[in-house]
């Protein structure tokens, strides 16, 4: 071992007298290279930085119009109307409808991605083949890739007429239609992090749990699985951000129309397809544009809430394993 | 860094002015993107001196380019809003208003809904969520389903000051991006009703285009005659949901813009409006 190392010593200082004659160019590239990593590095910090102070900004200038309360409820002749229509003549900016349109496809979603994605993730990781687990995974990796923009046409022109006919729903583009699309980009996610998160798994808690007596499923179920369920949820909760976040699938699928309701079936409005309709239209510094950008804050607050979750999931994971490695 | 973007812009189109001629930004309804196209690409054949860039995303979003100089015409397929003229004002500019196709705007509904006239009233009630069932209006036993269009659309304004008196309409109107996607929504959901230009309804399977009662008598008008629409009723305003198409251009602007208009008038110009299922002029 030590033999070995000191031979690739001898090598690199051979090396190093050849090139001695390129040192002074290979120094200032190397300044150079440096530079320019950082600052790339630096730029992007920055336009994050300097995007989350414009949101900020922006989006709370919309109390310059209207009360915080407005953003909640709207009264009218003594009842409080809970209704996004900023373009009327009496116009309203309840958010409420929103939020809830948008939970009720996220919710779905997720529940359905998380059912599907785990059981994906811990048959490709566990059970399948060494050749079947790379086409699989390959597969997976491709179905994460989807243009969401392709899901939603095929889910508009097909899946909607299937859905319709099988479920009779109150309206054929609705929220469960939505949640839907949105599995089929969030499944592959949470597939993919429940594989890794498995994989993570030390080789010798597996060997610990075979050797007490345990099968193959005994093993998963009981041992493998709570050892990956830091990692696992964070998969999920990353699944739930995406499907806050997407934008195109509800835009298209989820029918647009913003119904208060509780009924997956029916139609709804979510705070990302609010945002993209209608942004192109307002005009800039009235109060619809700024009640835009407070949708836009309140969406990128949810994602910063999710991330440090996961963030605070994931630490707990790793940093765990190393306490017991390091006692 | 808007500003220098409008700059680099300003640059880019000084440059092509010097050696290639102008360069033309239309801007607006997303109902006259295609005929605006077709109209580009028969004048550019004759005159390719000059360079014609056409974007849709709405009549709202024409004037708000029109009114920040990144559009030399606004394509505006609804009378402009008081709020739009007064920021016209505001920033001093003087807007001239050309005509330049009419349209009839239809209401659609699918066939197994069973209706075929409506009169105003009857729209209104439907469109603001008060008629809720077909049954209330002569036809079958089906609950009604809204279909409209983002708030950006010209056809959506037009449509609300005029039928709906602006009132708002119904919460549970589904909103979709485009009047194709109307054209294939109602064709599919046997609850459906819609609205938009009368040229993407014509001829589409599974739709049927309804006869609107002229109010005071019992005469309904059809905005389609056969295969094409309803030039006489629409120009005469018998057809009562009809519209003008508009080019709205800056006072002071370039000789190439008004060229470009004069061709659109023209008999060449309007010929192709007719094939694109709109009404001309004349």
């Amino acid at each position: 071992m030590k033999r070995d190392n000191g031979s690739s010593f001898a090598v690199e200082s051979e090396n190093s007298v050849f090139r001695s004659k390129k040192k002074s160019f290979r120094i200032s590239s190397d300044l150079f290279f440096a530079f320019l990593v950082r600052s790339a590095g630096l730029l992007t910090f920055l336009l994050v930085f300097l995007f989350f102070v414009l949101m900020i900004y922006q989006g709370l200038r919309v109390f310059e119009f209207i009360s915080p309360s407005d953003l909640l409820f709207s009264e009218t002749g003594g009842t409080r109307v809970y209704e996004w229509y900023p373009v009327s003549q009496d116009p309203r900016f309840s958010v409420v409808p929103l939020i809830v349109g948008t939970l009720l496809t996220a919710i779905p979603a997720t529940l359905i991605s998380t059912i599907f994605g785990v059981g994906t993730g811990v048959y490709i990781s566990e059970f399948a083949s060494p050749a079947l687990r790379r086409s699989l995974k390959n597969l997976i990796d491709l179905f994460a890739s989807l243009p969401t923009v392709a899901v939603g046409f095929i889910f508009l022109t097909v899946v909607a007429t299937f859905f319709s006919d099988l479920f009779n729903p109150a309206s054929r583009l609705n929220a469960a239609l939505s949640a839907l699309g949105l599995s089929l980009i969030i499944i592959p996610q949470i597939a993919s992090l429940t594989g890794d998160a498995l994989r993570a798994v030390p080789r010798e808690t597996r060997l610990a749990a075979y050797s007490l007596g345990a099968g193959k499923w005994r093993t998963v179920k009981d041992v493998v699985l709570p050892a990956a369920g830091n990692g696992i949820s964070a998969g999920i909760i990353l699944g739930f951000g995406r499907a806050i976040g997407d934008t195109m699938i509800v835009l298209m699928i989820s029918g647009n129309a913003d119904n208060l309701v509780l009924d997956p079936f029916s139609s709804v409005r979510t705070m990302t397809a609010t945002i993209a309709a209608e942004l192109g239209e307002v005009s800039p510094g009235t109060a619809h544009f700024h009640a835009l950008f407070f949708i836009g804050l309140l969406l990128f607050l949810m994602s910063i809430i999710l991330n440090l979750i996961v963030r605070a999931l994931v630490k707990r994971f790793t940093g765990g394993k190393k306490e017991a490695r390091s006692v | 860094m808007l500003a220098s973007l409008f700059v680099i812009a300003l640059f880019i189109t000084g440059c092509s002015d010097d050696r290639r001629g102008a360069t033309i930004y239309l801007k607006g309804s997303d109902t006259m993107v295609n005929l605006c196209q077709k109209w580009v690409e028969a004048y550019m054949k004759r005159n390719d001196s000059v360079r014609i860039i056409i974007t849709g995303g709405g009549s709202g979003n024409g004037i708000t380019a029109l009114l920040n100089g990144s559009a030399d015409i606004a394509c505006v397929s609804r009378e402009l809003f008081p709020t739009e003229i007064e920021r016209a004002e505001a920033t001093k500019t003087q807007l001239s208003t050309t005509t330049v196709a009419l349209d009839g705007i239809s209401v659609v509904v699918n066939e197994k809904a069973g209706i075929s006239e409506l009169s105003v009233d009857q729209l209104k009630g439907i469109f603001t969520g008060k008629i809720k069932n077909y049954r209330e209006v002569g036809g079958a036993d089906l609950p009604v389903s809204l279909y409209g269009r983002e708030s950006n659309s010209g056809t959506f304004a037009f449509f609300r000051e005029n039928i709906l008196g602006g009132e708002d309409f119904a919460r549970s109107t589904h909103v979709l991006q485009g009047t194709a996607a109307l054209v294939e929504a109602v064709s599919k959901d046997k609850r459906g009703i819609a609205y938009g230009s009368v040229g993407y309804f014509i001829d589409k399977p599974g739709l049927v285009i309804i006869r609107v009662k002229t109010p005071g008598n019992h005469d309904s008008v059809s905005p389609v005659d056969s295969n094409h629409p309803n030039y006489h009723d629409i120009r005469t305003g018998r057809y009562l949901i009809s519209r003008k198409l508009n080019f709205i251009i800056r006072d002071s602007s370039k000789e190439a813009i008004s060229d470009f208009i004069g061709f659109v008038l023209s008999d060449e110009g309007q010929k192709i409006a007719s094939d694109m299922k709109f009404i001309p002029l004349k």
